[in-house]
């Protein structure tokens, strides 16, 4: 397993450092959120990331893609996670994006290179409750003659408004099958307002007709390749949310360094110093789940379940303690709309709780171990 | 064949020649070859393995030839390390001396201190112990006030040392003294080496709540001390401690990869000691141990990645100083938590209705409390990544 990044991981680090803070610095959120529009994100950014080979980073050189891996990867999502840039490359490049390299056929392949290259949007829609479940779905899929009927209801479809089409996944022949769901106005969709002021959507399947060629792998059989494709999102989503505590950590040690009361710098404060150094102590712990995890994403025969549920698990923990001190170290200005802050905040909040919280990701860890 | 890959190949065939295959393995407790004027070995391999390495002169292998070093470079020191490490081979001996006193009496000492008691260190003659905690002191190192006072052709030594590690079985010490009380208090202390053999030095072991241990409280009345033990300049003591503290460090990391005293897989001991399946505390208990488990494994990840990035040549300055506090915590609180699972049975002492195992643990626990206060206190450490790593401003009251 490699620990460190590699040249190149680190010059695409330092690419897309360059790219968000000119092109999608905080302040583009915050505009995002005091002006939604229809996707809430900006379409035009969203097309120079792809321009920028985002979209191609992890996939094989046959697909059109870089086979650069997921430590590039994960380095363009910590990026984007300190720069709280919203745009879809988790639900369409690796959450569909791997699904549809795990299942589809020739044909299907093609809804692959168009999201590669930006042509097309996908999103994924697996969760149905409160909570991530993959395991407990309850829409259902029904083999008809000459295809299949989808009944059921999904939320927090992620960047679930207005994509292109949706990779569904649902109960079928006693086990799980995903479908590829093109647009239609017979799919309902619901915006969902959430605090990061994101693309959720809540869809509903009334009798929704597809032909024979929508079902993506075998019948029944995908629930592998499902964990597998959430794994993925759940390791990149975890190195957006160390990107982002690594922005609030900096912040907030910067304001213990110039913030004065009882006329001395706080910073000089034992109690306050001791919470900053547990918080940066957390923080390498966090890293280093992060960085195994994506060295995990690409070995063929590592254990990316357990190792992304430690990620995501840590990450979740930790950006709870971070995300806390740093409100509570800048006193009553953390808690103000003014400050940056409590965007990230709200932004950590619904990536903690996205494809399984830090007690879904305990349980699995237990549950896999030997 | 490049000339390192060559000198590989031999140090393999030495190692395999003369490490015997009984010294292949971990060190058990008990089973640590302390170098001294005592050395006891509990069966011969270990006597053998000793004067084999004593002989080939790497007790010291980097040191200089010409005070019984090895003289290895420091690329052949690695390899001869890691081809130690390969064949799993015991340490031959532990010496403070030589992992802490012996760097800095090489960059410091004189000509003749150097010969006096560099060359028996590499002979593993002498067991040394660190004579730096004082009653009172603590974590507040400079505050110390056992006096060394100048009488001539030597200094008189009194007061008094604590938490000495083996202050009872060692021969010499290094230890810092007060040299001038009217100096501010960081400037007026010096390192003095001392014989532990010399008239009025006392050492008396000290109990701890889990028992014997091998802390001793060592006494000094009016010890004589050559002037000629004074390592470095007079009052330039506390440079010279703050050196010694950094190779103790790395020493310790050494130190943990032969022998991790508390070291263990906590999963399979609780699940020897779990309480029947959903019985009222199991589900914590599992809850508990989990996320223990998990936290251990982002720690290893952690020390894994040092390495990587040690190998990278990369700074690891931060991570390395995480490591002592995150460690000697988590294995706090695995312990907390088997002792939890363990209910009544964890509550022996010196009784045969608990196993060998419970009681084992249950000393273990009462142990890891002075692991967060020894080697400097988990708070020294957040101090030092406060100011060190994130250099957050020092408050102008407190030194």
């Amino acid at each position: 397993m490699s620990m460190v990044y590699s040249e190149d991981d680190r010059m695409l680090a330092d690419t897309a450092e360059e790219f968000l803070s000119a092109q999608s610095p905080v302040a583009a959120q915050r505009a995002l959120r005091d002006k939604p529009t229809a996707v809430n994100f900006d379409e035009k950014i969203w097309q120079q990331m792809l321009e920028l080979g985002w979209g191609a980073i992890t996939f094989s050189e046959d697909l059109g893609g870089l086979d650069f891996g997921y430590k590039g990867m994960g380095a363009i999502f910590e990026a984007m996670g300190k720069h709280l840039s919203a745009s879809p490359m988790l639900s369409s490049v690796t959450l569909c994006g791997s699904l549809l390299q795990q299942l589809a056929n020739a044909e299907q392949q093609t809804w692959l290179t168009a999201i590669i290259s930006g042509e097309k949007r996908l999103a994924l829609a697996v969760d149905e409750h409160a909570r991530h479940d993959p395991d407990s779905m309850q829409t259902t899929a029904t083999t008809v003659v000459d295809g299949f009927v989808l009944n059921g209801k999904k939320t927090m479809v992620i960047d679930g408004v207005s994509p292109d089409g949706w990779i569904v996944a649902a109960q079928h022949n006693a086990g799980c099958s995903v479908f590829i769901v093109p647009f239609s106005e017979q799919v309902k969709v619901k915006r969902l307002n959430l605090i990061d002021a994101r693309n959720y959507a809540e869809l509903t399947f009334n009798d929704l007709k597809l032909p024979a060629e929508a079902l993506l792998g075998d019948a029944g059989n995908s629930l592998k390749a499902l964990q597998q494709a959430l794994d993925l999102g759940r390791l990149c989503l975890s190195a957006e949310m160390l990107g982002a505590i690594k922005a609030l950590f900096d912040t907030t040690i910067e304001y213990l360094k110039v913030r004065e009361q009882f006329g001395v710098k706080i910073g000089t404060f034992q109690a306050l110093q001791h919470r900053a150094a547990r918080c940066y102590v957390e923080l390498e712990l966090a890293q280093s789940c992060v960085i195994a995890a994506l060295s995990d994403a690409d070995k063929a025969d590592a254990n990316l379940a357990s190792s992304a549920s430690l990620a995501k698990w840590k990450l979740s923990k930790v950006a709870d303690l971070i995300s806390g001190e740093a409100v509570q170290m800048h006193g009553g200005i953390g808690v103000t709309d003014e400050l940056d802050i409590g965007l990230y905040l709200k932004r950590i909040r619904v990536a903690q709780m996205c494809l399984g919280d830090a007690d879904y990701h305990q349980a699995r860890f237990a549950a896999l171990a030997p | 064949m490049s000339e390192l890959t060559e000198f590989r190949q031999q140090v393999r065939t030495w190692l395999e020649e003369n490490c015997p295959m009984s010294l292949r393995t971990p060190t058990p407790d008990g089973e640590l070859i302390w170098g001294g004027s005592e050395v006891n070995f509990t069966f011969d391999d270990q006597r053998q393995w000793f004067n084999s390495m004593r002989d080939k002169h790497w007790f010291c292998p980097s040191w200089p030839t010409q005070y019984g070093g090895g003289g290895l470079t420091a690329q052949q020191n690695s390899v001869l390390e890691s081809e130690m490490r390969r064949l799993k081979c015991r340490p031959p001996q532990i010496n403070l001396g030589i992992w802490m006193l012996g760097p800095v009496l090489l960059e410091h000492g004189t000509e003749l201190q150097k010969q006096q008691f560099l060359t028996p260190m590499t002979r593993g003659e002498v067991r040394w112990c660190q004579g730096f905690s004082e009653p009172n002191a603590g974590s507040d190192l400079a505050s110390i006030r056992t006096s060394a006072v100048d009488q001539g052709d030597h200094y008189l030594v009194n007061g008094s040392k604590i938490w000495t590690s083996y202050g009872d079985k060692s021969d010499w010490m290094y230890a810092l003294v007060r040299t001038d009380a009217k100096a501010p208090k960081h400037q007026g202390i010096s390192l003095l080496l001392l014989d532990m053999h010399s008239q009025g030095v006392q050492a008396k072991p000290i109990d701890l709540i889990s028992g014997k241990s091998s802390f001793c409280e060592v006494f000094f009345d009016n010890v004589a001390v050559p002037k000629e033990n004074l390592i470095g300049e007079l009052n330039g003591g506390w440079k010279l401690a703050k050196e010694l503290l950094q190779h103790e460090r790395s020493a310790m990391s050494k130190f943990g990869e032969f022998q991790l005293p508390t070291h263990f897989d906590l999963m399979s001991l609780m699940s020897d000691y779990m309480p029947a399946p959903h019985s009222a505390s199991e589900a914590a208990l599992v809850n508990k141990a989990v996320a223990a488990n998990m936290e251990e494994q982002a720690y290893n990840l952690t020390v894994q990645r040092l390495g990587a990035e040690m190998q990278a040549g990369q700074s690891c300055f931060g991570l390395m100083s995480i490591m002592k506090l995150v460690h000697t915590e988590q294995e706090k609180i695995k312990f907390e938590l088997l002792l939890d699972a363990m209910g009544y049975r964890g509550l022996g002492w010196e009784d045969d209705s608990f196993s060998e195992q419970e009681q084992a643990i249950t000393r273990a626990w009462l142990n890891s409390f002075s692991q967060t206060i020894a080697g400097g206190s988990s708070e020294v450490q957040l101090n030092v990544i406060a100011k060190r790593v994130l250099q957050l401003p020092e408050n102008k009251g407190v030194s």
